[in-house]
């Protein structure tokens, strides 16, 4: 790597896509060159060897957990940000359940502003539904949506929007400006005191139970609402292979319905809560290995459009206790990429063209977020990850840059790693280590 | 005792006491055997004490009011002549301001050799044994299970059934959050029973399907024959949880009466873990009537956890 104008950056030898290698030029953050050309006018450019390197559009997560405001002990913006550009991505999606809740104009700023200054990613907050996320009445949402945060994407996540006519409006009111409500699928009523999937695991630990229908038939209902009033929907961290045949039944009828699935659900069962464990502790809970398949397969045919990691920190004393006192939730920027080459590049479920998909340009697009999941063209914003699909790594939770260590994945070997992330042609991570901003 | 039984011990034993399916048949019959030692070794003493535990700790930790395990618990220790401290915490570790894991540091430092361990959360022991060098006995965690008052069961049965290979037991009313049922469940298959289990559908777990059991929901029909009926405590919480719709209702198709209890086998067994409802999922005069040993069960109780609190810790000393 040499130093030259730290306008320009030249990556050399990378595969777009992981086809064939072609010189990538960047000059003021956006794509100059691609190919022979590049290297003909990179004189003075800083040079970033990817050979043996794949390079992607910059990954966009639609569900984060940065807990700042209220649980600045857990995680940060700035911590997250960290976490999020050492995993790959260019851009976050802030959900609202922080203290305050971002139900308002002024704290989706707020959350804006902190992501600006720390600068490693585009951190765009998501707007809770309703006040408080209590599910009684809605938030300001146009306040929101016209603010500078800019918001389009509308979630009370950790809470279901479970009124139905609460839900139908919500729907309805978003559509003034282009909005999506992101529903976190859980019938409350289905679900009292639920503490993991309910099935034979939960029967044998004595567990309260989660059941898939809860899920599934939150998302069913939401599926027929948006038909009705002809709306967007989003379904986050879609969990059962019950929901992916509602999902795909609604899709083949022209729903607008698209859907997540996260990283621990890819790879991850109910059986890891055998020793009571609150680290395999989330909501929706890890499911069956049947569940599993059927969420791959579904991410493969694009029934589910995207991965988001429902990145989740939590401080020591929220997991290191009993099971039902726990806090549910994982950490997932850190590990997001190697989760999906496992269990579906390794496994021949996605080539890296699927990967760009579902983890940058289909995320992007359903937050309607500018300037990411771009392609890796000429005129484009430089965006970018490169990833070693070669190298392998021991998952530590206490070196990842999150405040908290809770990550499921603990002691796994898995594939690939993050190289380099370029946020607007600007290197956040190099050498796979923050890169000092302003260098 | 002879030294036999300790070298056996030591290898049975598994180190902690979490759930009924951590025993083999090997271990489950040598708790039991031990039992009767025990039993044959104080019975007619004048001093009804045995100088095993002597120097050993025993805490009771009890996060959930139950003074019938407990004190079972601290006779079992005190008979075998073990320190005995009894740290009561109500309600959960958080609302008491002090976490499990920092209790169970506390406990540590003090040196107890067994933490007997009493939770309202399911799990709560099994997180208890990661942070304790002693040895955890679960005396009932949450809904999951509460491993010796399957061992008393299975004593008591023994006493009057012998051999329980082929036995049919058939156990009645809310399994889906009784710990004693899922114990049971794995012993009494270890042991070589038969289990029927019958509930309202509502108050069997969905995994029911994969235990090693029989359902049936007509209660008459599972009676037939049985050699050992088990009634478990129906709580009338249930009901704002729409599992049953009335006590009523629930007596008719579940209770014990006296015309059910004529429906099992003439040398058949009456058994309740307590504390009963009486009238509601036991009538009275079944509960004290022919082939109750409900009483009885409560003293087995205290012989069984001398036993286990002995193979427990017989393995420790074997080790050094």
């Amino acid at each position: 790597m040499t130093q030259g104008s730290a306008r320009s950056v030249l990556i050399t030898g990378a595969r777009p896509y992981g086809e064939a290698a072609a010189d990538v030029l960047i000059v003021d953050g956006v794509i100059s060159a691609i190919g022979e050309s590049a290297t003909q006018d990179a004189a003075g450019a800083q040079v970033i060897d990817g050979a043996g390197l794949i390079l992607l559009p910059g990954f966009v997560d639609l569900h984060t957990h940065l807990r700042e405001p209220g649980r600045e002990d857990a995680e940060t913006v700035a911590t997250g940000s960290a976490a999020a550009a050492l995993g790959g991505f260019t851009a976050v999606f802030a959900m609202p359940n922080t203290d305050p809740t971002a139900d308002t104009a002024g704290v989706v700023e707020q959350v804006l502003r902190l992501g600006q200054q720390v600068g490693l990613v585009d951190v765009q907050p998501i707007g809770a539904v309703t006040v408080g996320r209590r599910g009684e009445r809605l938030a300001e949402l146009a306040a929101m949506a016209t603010s500078e945060a800019n918001v389009r994407v509308f979630s009370d996540d950790g809470d279901c929007v479970s009124d139905p006519l609460l839900m139908r409006r919500s729907l309805e009111y978003v559509k003034a400006f282009d909005g999506v409500i992101a529903q976190h699928a859980q019938e409350p009523r289905l679900t009292v005191g639920a503490q993991m999937h309910e099935g034979i695991i939960s029967a044998r630990l004595g567990m309260t139970g989660w059941p898939a229908v809860a899920e599934e038939a939150i998302i069913a209902r939401d599926c027929l609402l948006a038909d009705h009033v002809d709306s967007r929907l989003h379904v986050c961290h879609l969990s059962t292979a019950g929901s992916v045949a509602v999902v795909a039944a609604a899709k083949a009828r022209g729903t607008r319905v698209t859907a997540e699935v996260t990283p621990h659900h890819l790879l991850l069962t109910d059986d890891l809560a055998v020793e009571y464990d609150p680290v395999f502790k989330v909501n929706p809970p890890l499911r069956t290995e049947s569940d599993v398949a059927a969420l791959r397969a579904a991410l493969a045919d694009g029934t589910i459009d995207i991965v988001a990691t429902d990145h989740a920190p939590h401080a020591a004393q929220d997991k290191e206790c009993e099971w039902d006192q726990a806090s549910p939730g994982m950490l997932g920027l850190q590990t997001a990429l190697s989760v999906v080459v496992t269990t579906m590049v390794d496994t021949g479920l996605l080539d890296w063209r699927g990967v760009a998909r579902v983890l940058s340009e289909a995320p992007a697009r359903i937050g309607s977020l500018a300037g990411h999941g771009r392609p890796i063209a000429v005129g484009e914003p430089a965006n970018l990850v490169l990833i070693d699909p070669a190298a392998r790594w021991t998952v530590r939770g206490a070196r990842f840059a999150s405040l908290s260590a809770n990550t499921p994945f603990e002691g796994m070997e898995l594939p690939a790693t993050v190289v380099a992330t370029l946020l607007r042609g600007r290197p956040t991570v190099l050498g796979g280590r923050l890169a000092r901003i302003g260098s | 005792m002879s030294a036999a039984p300790v070298l056996s011990a030591a290898r049975l034993m598994p180190r902690h006491l979490l759930s009924a399916g951590d025993l083999s048949l090997d271990a489950a019959t040598h708790l039991l055997d031990t039992a009767d030692r025990i039993d044959q070794a104080i019975a007619g003493r004048e001093i009804r004490k045995l100088p095993t535990l002597r120097g050993r700790t025993v805490v009771n930790l009890f996060y959930e009011d139950s003074t019938r395990t407990r004190i079972s618990f601290e006779l079992a220790a005190k008979r075998l002549s073990a320190d005995v401290i009894n740290f009561s915490a109500k309600g959960s570790s958080v609302s008491k301001g002090e976490s499990l894991k920092d209790t169970a540091w506390t406990l540590q430092a003090m040196g107890a050799d067994i933490v007997v361990c009493r939770h309202s959360s399911s799990g709560a022991p099994h997180r208890l044994s990661n942070w304790v060098d002693g040895h955890v006995i679960n005396a009932g965690d949450g809904t999951h299970e509460h491993p010796t008052q399957a061992l008393l069961d299975a004593f008591t049965l023994r006493r009057h059934l012998k051999d329980l290979r082929g036995r049919r037991v058939v156990i009645v009313g809310d399994v889906l959050h009784s710990r004693v049922a899922r114990s049971n469940v794995l012993l009494l298959h270890t042991l070589g029973a038969a289990v029927t289990l019958v509930a309202p559908p509502t108050l069997l777990p969905l995994g029911v399907t994969s235990w090693p059991v029989q359902v049936d929901y007509d209660l008459d029909r599972a009676l037939v024959g049985a050699d050992a009926v088990m009634m478990l405590r129906a709580q009338r919480e249930r009901m704002s949880g729409a599992f049953f719709p009335t006590e009523r209702e629930y007596s008719r198709r579940y209770g014990l009466d006296a015309r059910r209890r004529g429906l099992i086998a003439e040398h058949g067994l009456v058994m309740h873990p307590g504390p009963m409802n009486r009238g509601m999922e036991i009538a009275s005069d079944v509960a004290d009537g022919a082939g109750s040993v409900i009483v009885e069960q409560v003293a087995n109780g205290v012989i069984v956890r001398m036993a286990v609190l002995y193979s427990l810790l017989a393995g420790d000393g074997d080790s050094s």
